[in-house]
């Protein structure tokens, strides 16, 4: 259309990406080898948060991408590679999936219950290990297969400027969501939720969509920043785009404390000892102070932190806030996955910083890879003029 | 004629939005503060045009928002905790968790009415219902199919020669001046006349008086009482037809009550188990029966096992094992003299269970203890 008037140039992202991305990566996979060296169970623990984080950046990115197209969003199609780049990361998956699925056997119960356990005998047609590995395979080919014809039809685009990609991409996403919704529930059920074997809660996988959404758009809204303020993209990007970034970051914090405080409420009103458990756990020792940490890492510091509308707008203040939201999303992870570990008290030394440097890396690298070979622009993208447009 | 009408302000019409975004950008530049814009929809770019500071309204909802979350707060903490506490599913009076949607609800309901209810009354001063502007040629185009901006007489800039040069500076594509109408000149704050004053009062009487009486007088008078005026008692009702004035009367002496039947043993537990025998065949139903009432009523203390290893043990003093030797001998009326009218901490379960179902507790009972002191000829 009128993309011609636009002007994008191609600039090389700083080399300090790659140097900050292999460093945390290196030092990531240090930490991660000698952990799992000294103690595999604690690390196979973290190694399942990590996994999760991954997932979540990812799959969540391709998530709010196939969201966009469905919705005919406009207003986030000039930084929409930044999206695409971070779907990437589903690559990822498998490195971090396989030393898990090696030590299968040492985390999770349900791989060998005891004779007389009715609950896990009757469970194992589900949770069964060779079930396991092949939903773990299942869903990654479908998010792979989606993420890299999606991406591809976008990255073609750029050069054909054809407007039926988009059409192709819009019923690709169609066909996604409703995948997602399912995938991305039993995925949290499978590596999750199945770390308590006994414990059930029909809401887990909303929980962890919540997460994941957030995750995503907080690890998309730092790069579209630090981007945006150093003029990668065209000309023309406002406030009101930050704007929109920080009210999807607003409804969603809002979101996940809804859902959460739902699973709780349910729970705590009920009183069944079959499903209190879990967290009876979580309110055990040191566990308690993590609990209620909650509240506030995950909702109360990032809500009143993005509730005004000059902070949703305000570049500083809305990467602050995502980068607070990514650890948000970490800790919460962490409070799933940990306390099956150390059910005394809370686990916490070096062997827990190795994932999250490790991923913080590979995302880095992951990004500043694809960043090289295509535009950080979809500048055939026939939303981008309206994209840029876009006001409140 | 005209120079006789008070002027309130000058107005231009433009044709395009572009032109009025213009327009503002020059007012605002030449000094113009009392001016107002006015297009048939909102129009992007309009605030920073006229350089707006963001609306306030804002904080009317996160004020409003938060007084509804604490007076919610303090209600049901002074209600359930304070003014008439009952324990809820074993809870702490004060569950917060259970609040929170109420407390939620509340926060988001005060937020949305005050917010609307300021916009309208603080914001729009809506008693206030005219405008110069109202009812002119200029308010006519600029709701329909242009855009206006209309420069005020009382600007500390305004000057007539001088609004017109302006305002055709920017094209504007027609300029008209608007007069205050007399009316509004003349205009009196009609809320505090008397005679408004007193129409309130009258209305407010008239509407309290009516439905004091339609709730509290009309209901009790004929025909409209009739419902509640029936000849039959009600319960804890008085009657002048028996002697002692109740309306509730005991059952006839020596009445016993249909599947019932009267124990006769009262304080004898020994003569009872020597008399009393189990009328009750050990049939796969009564067994079923006696298990059910089992697991309801005894199980609690004495475990679902009989043993004592109860889900309770350790709250009170522990109720012996009923596979003793003691119990095993006792026969079933002894048994059932105890279950009848219970025994220590155990109280009387007659209440509970009917006298069929307490010889299918006893049977069930047989089984347990049999269960767990099997003969060699049970194996086989």
């Amino acid at each position: 259309m009128s993309n011609s008037s636009i002007e994008y140039i191609k600039k090389e992202l700083s080399p300090k990406v790659r140097t900050i991305g292999s460093a945390l990566f290196v030092a990531g996979l240090i930490i991660v080898v000698l952990g799992y060296i000294t103690d595999p169970v604690r690390s196979a623990y973290n190694n399942i948060v990590g996994l999760t984080f991954l997932i979540s950046v990812g799959v969540g990115s391709l998530f709010l991408l196939t969201l966009e197209y469905v919705a005919g969003a406009v207003w986030s199609t000039p930084f929409r590679r930044v999206t695409e780049f971070l779907a990437a990361n589903i690559y990822l998956i498998p490195l971090l999936a396989i030393p898990l699925l090696l030590n299968v056997n040492t985390i999770f119960q349900w791989t060998h219950p005891e004779p007389a356990d009715k609950t896990l005998i009757n469970k194992a047609p589900y949770l069964n290990v060779t079930f396991f590995i092949v939903r773990v395979a299942l869903f990654w080919l479908i998010w792979l297969c989606f993420y890299f014809f999606i991406s591809k039809n976008s990255v073609k685009q750029d050069t054909s400027r054809d407007q039926s990609l988009t059409k192709l991409n819009i019923k690709l996403s169609t066909i996604f969501i409703p995948l997602f919704a399912i995938t991305i529930s039993f995925a949290a059920i499978d590596w999750l939720m199945s770390l308590s074997p006994k414990w059930f809660s029909t809401i887990f996988g909303v929980y962890y969509f919540s997460g994941t959404v957030l995750a995503a758009l907080a690890a998309g809204t730092i790069f579209i920043v630090l981007l945006n303020e150093k003029g990668y993209f065209v000309k023309g990007l406002s406030s009101n785009h930050y704007y929109s970034l920080g009210a999807l970051l607003f409804a969603f914090t809002n979101f996940w404390a809804y859902i959460a405080f739902s699973q709780y409420l349910l729970i705590w009103y009920a009183n069944l000892p079959e499903e209190t458990t879990w967290f009876i756990v979580r309110w055990q020792g040191s566990w308690k102070i993590i609990s209620i940490g909650l509240v506030f890492v995950h909702f109360l510091i990032p809500y009143f932190g993005l509730l005004s509308q000059p902070s949703k707008m305000n570049p500083k203040r809305l990467l602050w806030m995502s980068g607070w939201i990514l650890f948000a999303h970490y800790y919460d992870l962490y409070w799933m996955t940990m306390p099956n570990f150390g059910k005394d008290g809370v686990v916490l030394g070096w062997i827990e910083l190795g994932f999250p440097l490790l991923i913080a890396g590979l995302i880095m690298l992951v990004f500043n890879f694809k960043a090289k070979s295509q535009n950080l622009v979809s500048i055939g993208d026939p939303k981008l003029k309206r994209g840029i447009d876009f006001r409140l | 004629m005209m120079s006789e009408k008070i002027l309130y302000s000058y107005t231009g019409i433009f044709d395009t939005p572009d032109q009025i975004i213009h327009a503002t950008e020059k007012a605002v530049e030449a000094g113009y503060t009392k001016y107002d814009v006015n297009t048939p929809y909102p129009l992007h770019g309009m605030d920073k045009a006229m350089k707006l500071k963001p609306s306030k309204l804002g904080y009317v909802a996160l004020v409003f928002g938060l007084s509804g979350t604490l007076a919610t707060i303090l209600t049901i903490w002074w209600m359930s905790a304070i003014d008439y506490p009952i324990v809820i599913g074993g809870k702490p009076l004060f569950s917060f968790p259970a609040y929170v949607p109420i407390v939620f609800e509340v926060t988001v309901l005060s937020a949305a009415i005050m917010t609307v209810v300021s916009m309208l009354f603080f914001f729009f001063k809506l008693p206030n219902n005219s405008h110069p502007l109202h009812g002119t040629e200029y308010m006519k185009k600029v709701s329909a199919d242009k855009y206006g901006i209309s420069i005020q007489a009382d600007d500390p800039k305004f000057n007539e020669s001088s609004v017109k040069k302006f305002l055709e500076s920017v094209h504007a594509s027609e300029i008209i001046p608007i007069y205050w109408d007399e009316e509004e000149v003349n205009h009196k704050n009609k809320i505090l006349e008397p005679k408004f004053i007193i129409f309130l009062l009258v209305v407010a009487v008239i509407t309290s008086g009516v439905t004091y009486f339609s709730f509290n007088q009309l209901m009790y008078m004929v025909p409209f009482n009739w419902m509640m005026d029936q000849p039959k008692l009600s319960a804890q009702q008085q009657s002048p037809v028996f002697a002692d004035g109740f309306g509730m009367r005991q059952p006839v002496a020596g009445t016993i009550a249909r599947g019932d039947m009267i124990y006769q043993f009262t304080g004898q537990p020994d003569l009872a188990g020597v008399k009393l025998v189990n009328p009750i065949p050990i049939s796969k139903e009564s067994l079923q029966l006696g298990q059910v009432k089992f697991d309801i009523y005894c199980s609690p203390c004495h475990g679902y096992n009989a043993d004592g290893a109860s889900r309770l043990r350790g709250q009170f003093p522990n109720p012996p094992s009923l596979h003793s030797d003691k119990v095993r001998n006792w026969s079933d009326g002894r048994i059932f003299a105890v279950v009848t009218e219970g025994q220590n901490t155990m109280p009387s379960y007659s209440s509970q269970l009917s006298f069929d179902e307490r010889w299918a507790v006893i049977n069930y009972l047989r089984a347990l203890q049999r269960a767990l002191n099997a003969k060699e000829s049970d194996v086989q």
